[in-house]
């Protein structure tokens, strides 16, 4: 086949950078471990609310010393609607619905997960700037879906 | 073409445009509601019924038809031999309308306030899924047909590569089978039977898994007729030549291979699923970009033949000379160029990390609006005004309206979806009928730019009119046209023998191995787990 040599020089050219796009993504998710939240828990959704998993709801320290926050998602709240955590610690989220799909997204910053009848979704992450954040549920979940929302309050680390 | 086979292509397309035109009455209002306009009529049920109806009857309805519709007229005037199997033909349109209208039905009733990815244990009426499923069947009828009438030509012409239109046409039908596979495992497996009470329970993760293994080659299907147009029509309506024919069938190919084995990028913040495969779906997905790029290359080069023989001179000065008055064309160029931008948008959405950052904010719905919503809509509303004066042997009428309108909706989608990606970026999601939250403090970043998104949608919504009326008028009215004809694009270098890349067939087993790969696998990992499935959850 003949190709005009500037179509081919473009050719090539796309070809490099779409290796350097995967090759960036490949080095972080190996060297750095990065990867989306793609924890793999099942649990039975009639199960959740009384599951030792979810017990007690909300923040809860670790034996480690690392902190825990535990959310149950239902139409059309998240339990407990108000979550308070230090800056600067690392908080591990796990998350369950009891219905049926939602969403839980930490306004402004990365923190974005499915929360999927059947299964606990986890995340880890750090906060470093204290604050109110907003807490909204973003999959579509039923008629009252825009008033699912909550709460975060970052703290400042104690000095 | 004769008259009767003119009629099968145009009920198809006007199906198509009937569809558009409601769905772009309802997009209209929720771009409204979503700015809080204090329409009579607001209110939540309303809108996440309208924004259902509006996914259904804009990207599974008024597409599908569209592209069947131009299949028939691709088909028949580049082969030039009468169209065999025309019963089946008809016989397939009237499946996917029943369909459509069952499905059509429940929505408008309340009974399907699913959306249009319609994710359990949401619930719909079973004549949803059912009327839903029925369409892709009629699909799959002119699939078929394709098949037949490609069949039927290679015999007349052994050893002659098809045409190009019709090897992208084929590539379509390939895709689309492959696509169409992952939807109907869910719905006869798990849709159908759960909502009918016969299957007590279905696990989410797996029905998004075959969701999604169906909804991203979609885009692909509502994309692959749209290249066909740019290649195998544009160059000729703006005067040029092809640059190159042969690298267009390879693009082609590419997409054959590459698009179904992606869908998991949908899935990247979904429970349930390793990291090492969305990581693998990932890698796919960058290469698919490739063929874009390529006929990117291509498409500009091809202007710029165009320009230049329009007597465009200097670097940039063939620009001018296309002939930026013509329906066709504008609308054509104007969607190219929105796909460059809706090109960009879909690398950020396709990586990995990225994603979390704007994973169902409205910063989806902007990217969407230019992609299909644009470089496929606007392409097909191009190709309609290339169409009608040919099949109806009427030339277009109300021409100055047809002039801008193209113009007008590449204006109103600019201001639409620049201010779905900031909103979206700020953090506003998709899918609500009001993102004000009770009017906590950060939601005025975003809530402040609604009425822009509104204004963009309102200008959309007078474009789409516009192209309605054209249409109408246009088939109204009487005056007599009868010397146009359906013409495609010559290239540079007109291939004479077939080569590999025109051995579909081939290409179609490599393409079934590597879904197979890509799904068989996470599928077997997730049915390894001890899953409780959820009963299903009526929308009132
Ligand atoms: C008159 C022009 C149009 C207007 C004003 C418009 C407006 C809108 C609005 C406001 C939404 C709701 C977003 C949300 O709240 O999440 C939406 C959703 C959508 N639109 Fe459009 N749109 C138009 C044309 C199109 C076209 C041409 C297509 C595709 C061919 C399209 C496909 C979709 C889809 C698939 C959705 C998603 C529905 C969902 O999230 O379930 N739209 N549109
Ligand atoms: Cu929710
Ligand atoms: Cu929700």
């Amino acid at each position: 086949m003949r190709v005009d040599p500037y179509e081919r020089a473009w050719m090539w050219a796309s070809a490099v950078m779409i290796v350097a796009f995967v090759a960036t993504i490949a080095y972080g998710a190996v060297t750095q471990s990065y990867h989306p939240p793609s924890h793999v828990e099942t649990i039975d959704p009639k199960q959740v609310w009384s599951s030792p998993s979810f017990q007690p709801l909300g923040v809860v320290e670790r034996a480690d010393g690392s902190i825990e926050v535990r959310v149950i998602a239902h139409m059309f709240a998240f339990q407990k609607p108000e979550i308070e955590v230090p800056a600067g610690r690392r908080v591990t989220f796990r998350l369950s619905s009891v219905d049926v799909i939602h969403g839980f997204q930490i306004v402004g910053t990365n923190a974005n997960t499915m929360v999927m009848p059947g299964y606990v979704s986890e995340f880890t992450t750090v906060f470093e700037k204290p604050g109110e954040y907003l807490i909204v549920c973003n999959e579509y979940c039923g008629l009252s879906h825009h008033v699912m929302h909550a709460k975060l309050i970052v703290t400042p680390r104690a000095r | 073409m004769t008259a009767r086979e003119a009629r099968l292509a145009l009920a198809h397309l006007w199906f198509a445009v009937g569809a558009f035109g409601l769905a772009a009455m309802m997009g209209v209002m929720q771009g409204q509601s979503r700015a809080n306009t204090a329409l009579p009529f607001r209110s939540p049920k309303l809108f996440y019924l309208s924004v259902t109806a509006h996914g259904v009857l804009m990207a599974l309805v008024f597409t599908t038809f569209f592209i069947m519709g131009l299949g028939y007229v691709l088909c028949r005037t580049t082969f030039d031999r009468p169209l065999v199997a025309p019963r089946l033909a008809w016989v397939s349109f009237w499946v996917a309308v029943a369909g459509t209208v069952a499905a059509a039905a429940m929505i408008l009733l309340g009974k399907a306030t699913v959306l249009y990815t319609f994710y359990p244990p949401l619930q719909a009426h079973p004549l949803f899924y059912i009327g839903a499923t029925l369409l892709v069947v009629g699909s799959w009828g002119w699939g078929a047909v394709m098949l037949l009438n490609t069949r039927a030509w290679r015999r007349e012409h052994p050893g002659a590569p098809l045409p190009l239109a019709m090897h992208g046409i084929v590539a379509t039908v390939v895709v689309w089978y492959l696509a169409t596979a992952g939807v109907a495992a869910e719905m006869l497996f798990l849709l159908i039977p759960w909502s009918l009470g016969l299957r007590e329970t279905v696990d989410p993760v797996l029905a998004r898994m075959l969701f999604w293994w169906f909804g991203h080659p979609l885009v692909y299907f509502w994309l692959l007729p749209a290249y066909v147009v740019w290649y195998a029509v544009l160059p000729r309506q703006a005067g040029g030549k092809l640059f190159s024919d042969s690298l267009g069938r390879v693009v082609f190919v590419l997409f054959i291979l590459l698009s179904t084995p992606v869908g998991l990028h949908h899935q990247f913040l979904d429970p349930g699923i390793s990291g090492d495969w969305k990581l693998a779906h990932t890698f796919a997905t960058y290469a698919i970009l490739f063929p874009s790029l390529v006929t990117a290359f291509t498409i500009v080069a091809s202007l710029e033949i165009a320009g230049r023989m329009r007597g465009g001179t200097g670097l940039f000065g063939w620009i001018r000379r296309l002939p930026w008055d013509q329906p066709f064309f504008t609308a054509v160029a104007l969607a190219i160029l929105t796909f460059v931008v809706g090109g960009f948008g879909g690398m950020i959405n396709a990586a990995y990390g990225m994603n979390a950052m704007i994973h169902n904010t409205a910063w989806v719905q902007g990217h969407f609006h230019l992609t299909v919503g644009t470089a496929s809509a606007l392409t097909f509303m191009g190709a309609a005004y290339w169409m009608w004066p040919r099949l109806t042997g009427k030339p277009l009428r109300l021409l100055a309206l047809a002039k801008v309108q193209p113009y007008l909706w590449f204006v109103g989608m600019l201001i639409f979806s620049t201010v779905n990606h900031i909103t979206g970026l700020l953090g506003m999601p998709r899918r609500v009928y009001d993102a004000s939250y009770g009017g906590e403090p950060i939601t005025h970043t975003w809530q402040d730019w609604t009425g822009l998104s509104a204004l963009g949608g309102s200008i959309l919504f007078v474009s789409a009119m516009s192209f309605v009326l054209v249409l109408v008028a246009t088939a109204v009215g009487n005056a007599r046209e009868t010397d146009l004809s359906f013409e495609y694009s010559e290239a540079l270098e007109r291939p004479t023998a077939r080569t590999t890349w025109d051995r579909l067939g081939l290409w179609t087993a490599v393409a079934v191995v590597l879904v197979l790969l890509a799904y068989a696998w996470p599928i077997w990992d997730l049915l390894q787990l001890e899953r409780f499935g959820s009963r299903g959850f009526a929308v009132p």
